[in-house]
């Protein structure tokens, strides 16, 4: 028992000494690094896939070691706490210390101070008494106490710059808040993006169905989200000549709190740089790109339109892939419905141009879209239960031979094609839709409140330096009083020599005239 | 937001000539360094004046008593001028391209590298008034000069409008800061590593100012820049949750910065405690110093995350 106490008290010697303290955090660094270096899937999880692909063994281990999770892994996480843990025992005898010396009188002067860093002496003729008195008025703002020596001589103790460790204590404490607040943060928030047509379409944050990607935190289930609703009228982007983006602007109109039982909707200017803040909840810009709009008249002379959004490609010119899928009209019989499916995959280019038969993207804007189109009828494989990505067919369908290619072509805005059956397709350009971010952090204040701290704190404890000076005066056998100062910086010795000098030559040179 | 094409080429030709002034500026430092006699011999030399004997006992009259400055001491002051003019050049090359794209010149990494090797420029000539080292200049000057030449050809960015991420004023704050902060901490990494040389113990070192001048020389300008770099990572957390949709997300950048921020916090715990002040402590700030260029210079080049703004690739 006593023997598991003294391993208790070691072990806690030891995680709060300075060092140890020292030494996690190097290691805290060390553990970071990796996060930079390999591909993370909190950032992009295809790139993680890739990496291990490429690197065989090597990426399986480096996965099982938790090193393309680093920020969520089990050492990271237990070099984070173990921080902590030092970092608390360090601070409670601190802050205890930090009382009791605030209390209690500046120390004894040394008995010797020509030993201290800071010395020099002179003598004079007028009384000890007089020079502390001197000396009590030029050491205004400092600490002082005031002693009798045997022997008839007298001393001040004086200390400064007790603002040090305040700062010190405030940045330490502040650095601890702001973990906490960021770990809570991390449990209560979430995260979700969604892509709406930029005509009127609408997002409600009613449930975690309505996201494209949700990412909650542990502590989130998702049925409890902040009610508000965005609708998106319009979207206008302005690109310099070389492609390059000069402004994004999205005009929504939003409903939280009481307005959704009103029905009131409110507009704001979504930009960059500029989220909507309702709710307790943030919307932002995120991207945008373009839905190409297809009109197809099916044989029986019934019309479909399509208006599914493609995905970027290639972000600078905003070349964009995707599919666009179409069930048959007046098909009730499922199976029959099955094999005359129709689906639109290929090229979007907004601003066309062509090499030869080739259709590439010049320009992000919309100037004169075009399409480069395969057309597939047959079974999309949407009732086989398997999930598929909106941006893509079924590959396997194809595979399988339920699904074939019937036509591939390119079209200008307003061109049409015409398939074997008599089924015509046209394209009618393309409408823009924006993708949007939701973020939820309940202690970002928190943060921010701690991260000012640290900074007030760190800006107190570095430019304040703890010194202490001590003077003596003492009566010698001959009758004059030798005036001896010594100084001691408590902290980093840079700087003081200066003061110091200053000080003794004020507490020194005075006595002479007397 | 057109951009005036004749401001944005004065802002070039002065950019070169401050280059070319710099690389002037090293190369006397540098004489100055080769030919100055080691700093304890200097001091007897001064000693002896008067006498007119040289440290090493031979009576040479004419010569030592003359109380002319060395040539290597001229050569050094001519540094020091030149230094001071390629940092104006510098000045007016970054003023010149603000006022051609209408906006805070610190918007792509040629920019935000010029700007952080005026900082460094200008926290050298300050700190080389109070302490005696002005002789080390070349060592400051060389990084420096090898920086801009790398920022002024491989890095290069016609001058432009930023990209709508770019358009806020926390640009102005963020960037600013960040690179103020990073170009000062650049002296107390040369200081650092010069420390290391000097207390190696090899005789070639001997040159070197004292150790404890460049000990305090890193220390004092590690203590301006920390919390300066500390703010710049707030408010870059605080642009990101404008701009990215949360203040924090270990992209590179901000990974790379939580640790030479946590390297730089090491170095000063270190010099308060025992057993870690000297060699240990400027090691430390060395790894921070490398880290500073490691992020500026790999994580824009090689990895691609949120901050690749650079304008290169
Ligand atoms: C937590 C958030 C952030 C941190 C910790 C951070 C940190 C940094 C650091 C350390 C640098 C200088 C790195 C170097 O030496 O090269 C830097 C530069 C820069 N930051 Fe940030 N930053 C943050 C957010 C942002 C945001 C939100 C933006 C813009 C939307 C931004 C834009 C820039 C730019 C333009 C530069 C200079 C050019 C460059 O190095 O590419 N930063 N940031």
């Amino acid at each position: 028992m006593s023997a598991l106490l003294a391993f208790l008290r070691n072990t806690w010697r030891g995680l709060t000494a300075m060092r140890t303290a020292l030494t996690l955090l190097f290691l805290l660094a060390l553990g970071a690094m990796p996060g930079a270096l390999l591909p993370q899937r909190s950032l992009n999880s295809l790139k993680v896939d890739e990496y291990i692909a490429d690197n065989g063994w090597w990426g399986r281990l480096l996965d099982r070691l938790q090193f393309f999770d680093v920020y969520a892994s089990v050492w990271f996480s237990a070099i984070y706490v173990l921080l902590f843990v030092s970092l608390v025992g360090c601070l409670l005898p601190r802050t205890w210390e930090y009382f009791k010396q605030m209390r209690a009188k500046p120390v004894l002067t040394p008995r010797n101070l020509a030993r201290m860093p800071h010395h020099a002496s002179a003598d004079t003729t007028a009384s000890p008494q007089a020079v502390i008195e001197h000396a009590e008025r030029r050491l205004k703002g400092w600490r002082t106490v005031t002693r009798d020596e045997p022997g008839g001589g007298r001393t001040i103790s004086a200390e400064r710059g007790f603002l040090r460790e305040t700062g010190n204590l405030v940045f330490h404490f502040s650095l601890l808040g702001l973990l906490i607040a960021f770990a809570l943060g991390k449990m209560f928030g979430y995260e979700g993006q969604v892509i709406v047509q930029a005509n009127g379409g609408q997002f409600c944050n009613s449930g975690v169905y309505n996201y494209d990607t949700f990412r909650p935190g542990l502590r989130v289930d998702g049925t409890q989200l902040n009610q508000f609703c965005v609708r998106v009228d319009d979207f206008e982007a302005e690109f310099l000549h070389n492609g390059q983006a000069e402004s994004f602007d999205a005009a929504i109109q939003y409903q939280s709190g009481a307005d959704l039982d009103t029905g009131t909707w409110r507009p704001y200017p979504l930009r960059v740089n500029s989220p909507l803040r309702t709710a307790g909840d943030r919307v932002y810009l995120l991207g945008h790109g373009y839905t190409p709009l297809f009109t197809v008249t099916f044989p029986n002379g019934e019309t479909r339109t399509g208006a599914t959004q493609w995905r970027p490609v290639n972000l600078v010119t905003l070349a964009s892939e995707g599919a666009t899928k179409f069930d048959p009209p007046n098909v009730p019989d499922a199976e029959q419905r099955r094999k005359s499916q129709l689906a639109i995959t290929g090229l979007l280019a907004p601003t066309a141009a062509f090499r030869g038969e080739l259709l590439d993207s010049a320009f992000p804007a919309a100037n004169d879209p075009a399409v480069a189109i395969d057309v597939y009828r047959g079974d999309l494989g949407t009732d086989s239960g398997r999930g598929q990505s909106i941006f893509s067919i079924d590959q396997k369908m194809v595979k399988d031979g339920k699904l074939t290619k019937v036509a591939r072509q390119n079209l200008k805005q307003g061109e049409q094609l015409t398939l074997d059956d008599g089924t015509v397709i046209r394209f009618d350009g393309v409408r823009d839709w924006v993708s949007l971010q939701v973020s939820h952090d309940p202690t970002q204040l928190w943060v921010l409140v701690f991260s000012v701290l640290v900074i007030l704190g760190l800006g107190v404890s570095l430019s304040i330096k703890r010194r202490r000076v001590w003077v003596r005066a003492s009566p010698r056998e001959d009758g004059r009083t030798v005036v001896e100062v010594g100084g001691l910086a408590r902290t980093d010795q840079a700087g003081y020599g200066e003061e110091f000098d200053a000080l003794s030559r004020d507490l020194l040179a005075h006595k002479e005239e007397s | 937001m057109p951009v005036n094409a004749t401001l944005a080429t004065y802002s070039d030709w002065t950019y070169a000539a401050a280059v070319a002034i710099y690389f002037l500026a090293a190369v006397l430092y540098l004489c100055e360094a080769a030919f100055a006699r080691p700093a304890k011999a200097r001091e007897l030399a001064g000693a002896v004046a008067a006498g007119g004997t040289r440290a090493d006992g031979t009576w040479t009259p004419g010569l030592v008593a003359k109380p002319e400055r060395s040539r290597a001491e001229r050569l050094g002051r001519m540094g020091v001028a030149l230094a001071v003019l390629g940092a104006l050049l510098q000045t007016a090359s970054l003023v010149l391209r603000g006022l051609a794209t209408e906006r805070a010149p610190w918007g792509n990494m040629y920019e935000y590298g010029s700007l952080l090797t005026l900082a460094a420029v200008v926290t050298w000539l300050v700190l080389s008034r109070t302490f005696d080292v002005r002789r080390l200049g070349g060592f400051v000057l060389v990084p420096i000069v090898i920086l801009m030449f790398l920022g002024g050809t491989v890095l290069y960015t016609d001058a432009a409008p930023v990209q709508p991420a770019l358009q806020s004023y926390w640009l102005v704050v963020h960037v600013s800061v960040i690179s103020v902060s990073s170009g000062v901490l650049l002296v107390p990494g040369v200081a650092s590593v010069l420390y290391l040389l000097k207390t190696s113990g090899r005789a070639r070192f001997a040159k070197l100012p004292d150790a404890e001048q460049l000990d305090r020389l890193a220390y004092r300008s590690t203590v301006f820049a920390f919390p300066l770099f500390t703010i710049g990572i707030i408010c870059g957390a605080i642009w990101a949750e404008a701009a990215w949709g949360r203040f924090w997300g270990w992209d590179p950048k901000e990974t790379v910065a939580f640790v030479s921020w946590v390297v730089f916090a090491a170095y000063l715990h270190a010099r308060a405690t025992a057993g870690w002040r000297g060699r240990p402590a400027a090691w430390i700030n060395s790894l921070g110093f490398a880290l500073t260029v490691f992020n500026l210079f790999f994580i824009n080049l090689v990895t691609t995350g949120l901050h690749s703004y650079a304008g290169v690739g």
